[in-house]
């Protein structure tokens, strides 16, 4: 896994994780102000230029990143062909697909420790509430502990295997959460012991 | 306090770790993942605070741009699609399902099961209908026919958050933090 960055380096890598994520939220706002299929249309090639300046294998990442929409395009098509408003099903699509674009090209181009940072400047006003150095634990635990849980439920679907000829399907849930439960409650004992989180 | 923090960390691992197990495809050829299960889960076991924030904490990660949503999908490209409706319910769904489990006396299956149908379904869907009505521009109703097909597998779902939230119950009553 573990982050969505390309490994392509592109010189959008090296922009200011700040100013992109600016530049995003103004091209959303814009993208969904404006009812003209032709400025969408235009939104949409100036952000497939954009992916093309990574070349040709980062482009193409970025089309992929796209394919959990296709269900979606093929349904509002379907509909607005049906009801005979091709341009209002076009306007929906176009804006939608430059959306997700823009904002998956922001993610792909921009470093976790970047997009940290940034976290951090914007979580400064609520650290009375949420003292910065907790939400960072958090945040490590979580990464750190994706994998240790997966390998736990991959473990106890070998042991259910093992003993039954049937599908483990629901059966490893309970299990999976109790062993959160249980890492939870050492990983605080371990902290506890370390001075606590401050 | 660091009881809290690693409770809140260790669900929103296992909110990720569910939306990874290999999915099932139900009759009607929708695909049916663990994630939307682990969002109930943390508002039956946690309880409604705790729960709410473990989600929050999984949902900051994905924008942050980890693939942690089910089939590897993340980064901020999911909160402009058309399921952004649904990300925006999960907190809730999680808050009202670990409320209503933290106010009635109902016995665990009973009152997660209760609380999962309430908080991942009565809740949830009104912010994904709403959110898919925005994004591709249909009306309510047309938008609320989307989700339908996604309406067996949640009903299957707060199910089995009623029986796993019996099983932690009777195997960890003191780790139910919902009812400590």
């Amino acid at each position: 896994m573990l982050t969505l960055t390309s490994p392509v380096d592109t010189p959008l890598h090296h922009l200011p994780a700040g100013a992109k994520l600016a530049a995003l939220a103004a091209t959303t706002l814009a993208l969904f102000a404006t009812h003209s299929t032709v400025l969408l249309a235009a939104a949409l090639t100036l952000i497939a230029a954009l992916h093309l300046i990574g070349g040709p294998r980062f482009a193409a990442h970025g089309a992929r990143m796209l394919t959990p929409l296709w269900p979606f395009v093929a349904v509002v098509a379907l509909w607005h062909l049906w009801a005979g408003q091709a341009q209002q099903g076009g306007t929906i699509v176009l804006r939608m697909l430059a959306a997700v674009a823009a904002a998956n090209l922001v993610t792909v181009t921009t470093r976790l420790s970047d997009m940290m940072t940034v976290l951090e400047r914007l979580a400064r006003p609520l650290s009375p509430i949420l003292p910065p150095r907790r939400l960072a634990l958090a945040i490590a635990l979580v990464i750190r502990f994706i994998p240790v849980l997966s390998e736990r439920m991959a473990l106890l679907a070998q042991a259910f295997r093992a003993r039954s000829p049937r599908r483990s399907g629901w059966r490893l849930l309970a299990p999976a959460a109790l062993a959160a439960l249980d890492d939870a409650d050492h990983v605080a004992d371990a902290l506890r012991a370390r001075g606590g989180v401050g | 306090m660091e009881r809290s923090l690693t409770h809140i960390a260790l669900f929103a691992a296992l909110i990720a770790v569910l939306g990874l197990v290999p999915r099932l495809d139900l009759a009607t050829g929708v695909p049916v993942t663990a994630q939307s299960l682990g969002i109930m889960l943390c508002g039956t076991v946690l309880g409604a605070k705790r729960g709410a924030l473990a989600v929050l904490l999984f949902l900051l990660l994905v924008a942050l741009g980890l693939p942690l949503l089910s089939g590897g999908r993340g980064g901020l490209g999911v909160f402009v699609g058309p399921t952004v409706g649904f990300l925006i319910g999960f907190p809730i769904a999680a808050f009202v399902a670990g409320w209503v489990m933290e106010r009635t006396t109902l016995a665990p299956v009973w009152a997660a099961g209760a609380g999962a149908v309430i908080g991942g379904i009565g809740v949830l869907y009104p912010f994904g209908i709403l959110g898919m009505s925005v994004v591709l521009d249909k009306t309510l109703p047309e938008a609320a026919l989307l989700a339908l097909v996604f309406l067996p597998g949640d009903i299957l779902k707060a199910a089995l958050a009623g029986l796993v939230t019996q099983a932690i119950a009777r195997a960890r009553p003191a780790a139910l933090l919902s009812r400590a």
